[in-house]
């Protein structure tokens, strides 16, 4: 599949924005960290703009953006329409949230009901996101149910690996949230490489000769393209990149995703003044770098099944 | 209404595609494009037409394939458009209601208003139906020529689509494949027409009739023995091998 930059940033974006928000909202309750200002009036404002670039961004390979608005309303059977109302929902509760933590002074318990209610719908977002892509039958890598659960899951890591850092920044730092980050960095890199591994060894969805149906005379090559250049079909769901390089850039994203950022949380919870500091948010903008490559690659490497009718022997 | 019709629509138009007859001429290709940029789809824009690297929307493409091998080996011209299936990802994925199947017909169609250009369409179906209009931003793709076949300004014989109509060696078909006592059904039950890809669970509606077996040196029956002529006797018989031989040369 075509990896478009416009959806990477989207995904990347939002399910940091949406992560962060979640992590801080379960925070506000289950944390100490309701009684800092500046987490609310910040750390939300972050996770929202987060939020609000990746959707806005999503909207950019639209041929008609100016019409996204219909997107809200067929959620009776598209997960994309889900999505659009979910990310709209919490967006506004988010905002409710981030009034409420900045200009109503002291912890109340509205703080918390806001926060588990961003949380949960945070979470049914990416939930959503991660099943547009999970519910196509036709791209072998995406159609496995460990996708969506692993959009959770790297939402919520993003959004831990950015809270902790805020949280040494902003207020007087709390060693929960860094361990909470490390344990899901670890979680999410084992969560990849399962992925992997999986989506490596699926059976093909189909092979020239099942997709056209004339296996049963024996080997189907093709003799001629139905045209010359590339059309929209293979543009959008022919990209190709060398196993060679899919490799390399799995071992890079791994490593800059998730095992670099794993060390400079450990080097912030132990160190402390301007190095913690930077670790922290070194670690924050590592991950989100390695998290562009991953994303990347969980498009450039899909295969649609429709490139069986363009020469690829099996998708 | 991006969902399906709450009950399946008795009537299925569609195609049935005969892969022995198909000659890969592009009639049916070119014949589409001419009467769709004009038509329900318009336009079907073409990129850099005369450029370096010249694309455009096109709602039918025909393959050729190199099937079997060695001497067994033959080319298989293999026309691809929209199935029409009953039950279409490409239209409960659309998150506009752009995209609709209909109830009275089973046709399947982009309403070019309400679409929003996301392509999501485009990922769901495994046929490689749908092409986005890079010019007009919105997915484009077989109407089964939805202006021609109900259209009463056309003379009879061309409610039919454009494709069926350009196609000079009859190997497009169209009909109703619900009913089974049609012409259609019973070309498909007869030739054992087939889905293309049912594992995808989207229940295409047009089919495709396999080649015929093979008729060639190998499969083919003796040719039956020449008739011997008797060796010419009287004068009469010898004149007349005479004039025979002759009027051989």
């Amino acid at each position: 599949m075509h990896p478009a930059y416009s959806v990477i940033v989207f995904t990347t974006f939002s399910g940091a924005g949406f992560g962060l928000m979640a992590v801080l909202g379960l925070g506000a309750v289950f944390g100490r960290i309701a009684d800092f200002w500046a987490i609310g009036a910040v750390g939300i404002a972050l996770a929202i703009a987060l939020a609000g670039i990746g959707l806005l961004s999503s909207t950019f390979h639209l041929g008609h953006p100016e019409r996204a608005w219909r997107a809200f309303s067929q959620w009776r059977s598209s997960w994309l329409s889900r999505e659009g109302i979910a990310a709209v929902a919490t967006l506004g509760v988010a905002g409710l949230l981030w009034l409420v933590w900045t200009f109503v002074p002291g912890p109340g318990i509205v703080i918390g009901m806001l926060g588990i209610a961003t949380a949960i719908l945070a979470m049914i977002t990416v939930y959503t996101t991660g099943m547009i892509y999970q519910s196509l039958p036709t791209i072998k890598a995406w159609h496995q149910p460990i996708v969506a659960p692993i959009y959770i899951l790297l939402a919520l890591t993003s959004g831990t690996v950015i809270a902790h850092a805020l949280l040494l920044a902003l207020a007087e730092g709390q060693r929960a949230f860094g361990l909470a980050g490390m344990g899901l960095l670890a979680a999410s890199a084992l969560a990849k490489i399962l992925y992997w591994n999986r989506t490596d060894a699926a059976a093909p969805i189909a092979t020239a000769g099942s997709a056209t149906g004339l296996g049963r005379f024996g080997t189907v090559r093709v003799l001629e393209w139905p045209h010359t250049q590339e059309n929209f079909v293979m543009r959008e769901m022919g990209y190709k990149v060398a196993r060679k390089h899919s490799a390399q850039l799995r071992r890079s994203s791994l490593l800059a995703a998730f095992a670099i950022p794993f060390v400079l949380i450990l080097i912030s919870i132990f160190g402390n003044g301007l190095a913690a500091l930077a670790a922290a948010f070194g670690a924050a903008i590592s991950m989100m770098a390695g998290l562009f490559v991953e994303r990347w690659l969980f498009f450039a490497e899909a295969k649609h099944v429709v490139t069986t009718f363009y020469g690829a022997e099996a998708a | 209404m991006t969902t399906l019709p709450a009950t399946p629509s008795a009537k299925k138009l569609g195609l049935v595609i005969d892969l022995d007859t198909c000659v890969g001429c592009q009639a049916c290709a070119t014949s589409c494009k001419e009467w769709n940029t004009g038509g329900y789809s318009a336009p079907l824009s073409d990129m850099e037409p005369y450029g370096a690297d010249p694309h455009g929307a096109w709602l039918n493409r025909i393959h050729s394939y190199d099937v079997g091998d060695g001497a067994a080996s033959r080319t298989v011209h293999f026309p691809r458009s929209c199935l029409h299936c009953e039950t279409p990802a490409c239209v409960t994925v659309c998150p506009t209601g752009a995209s609709y199947k209909r109830a009275e017909d089973g046709i399947v169609l982009v309403n070019p208003d309400t679409c929003i250009g996301c392509k999501l369409c485009s990922w769901a179906c495994g046929y490689g139906a749908r092409e986005y209009d890079y010019a007009d931003g919105v997915m484009k793709k077989c109407t089964l020529c939805v202006d021609r076949i109900y259209n009463t300004h056309l003379p009879e014989e061309d409610r039919i689509p454009a494709c069926v109509r350009a196609c000079p060696t009859g190997a497009r078909h169209y009909g109703d494949l619900g009913d089974p006592e049609s012409k259609v059904s019973k070309l498909v039950a007869e030739r054992g027409g087939y889905d293309l890809m049912p594992e995808l669970g989207y229940k295409p509606v047009n089919k495709y009739l396999p080649p015929r077996p093979r008729r060639d040196a190998t499969t083919a029956a003796k040719p039956a023995p020449q008739e011997q002529i008797d060796e010419p006797r009287t004068a009469i018989e010898r004149l007349f091998a005479f004039a025979d031989k002759v009027l051989s040369r």
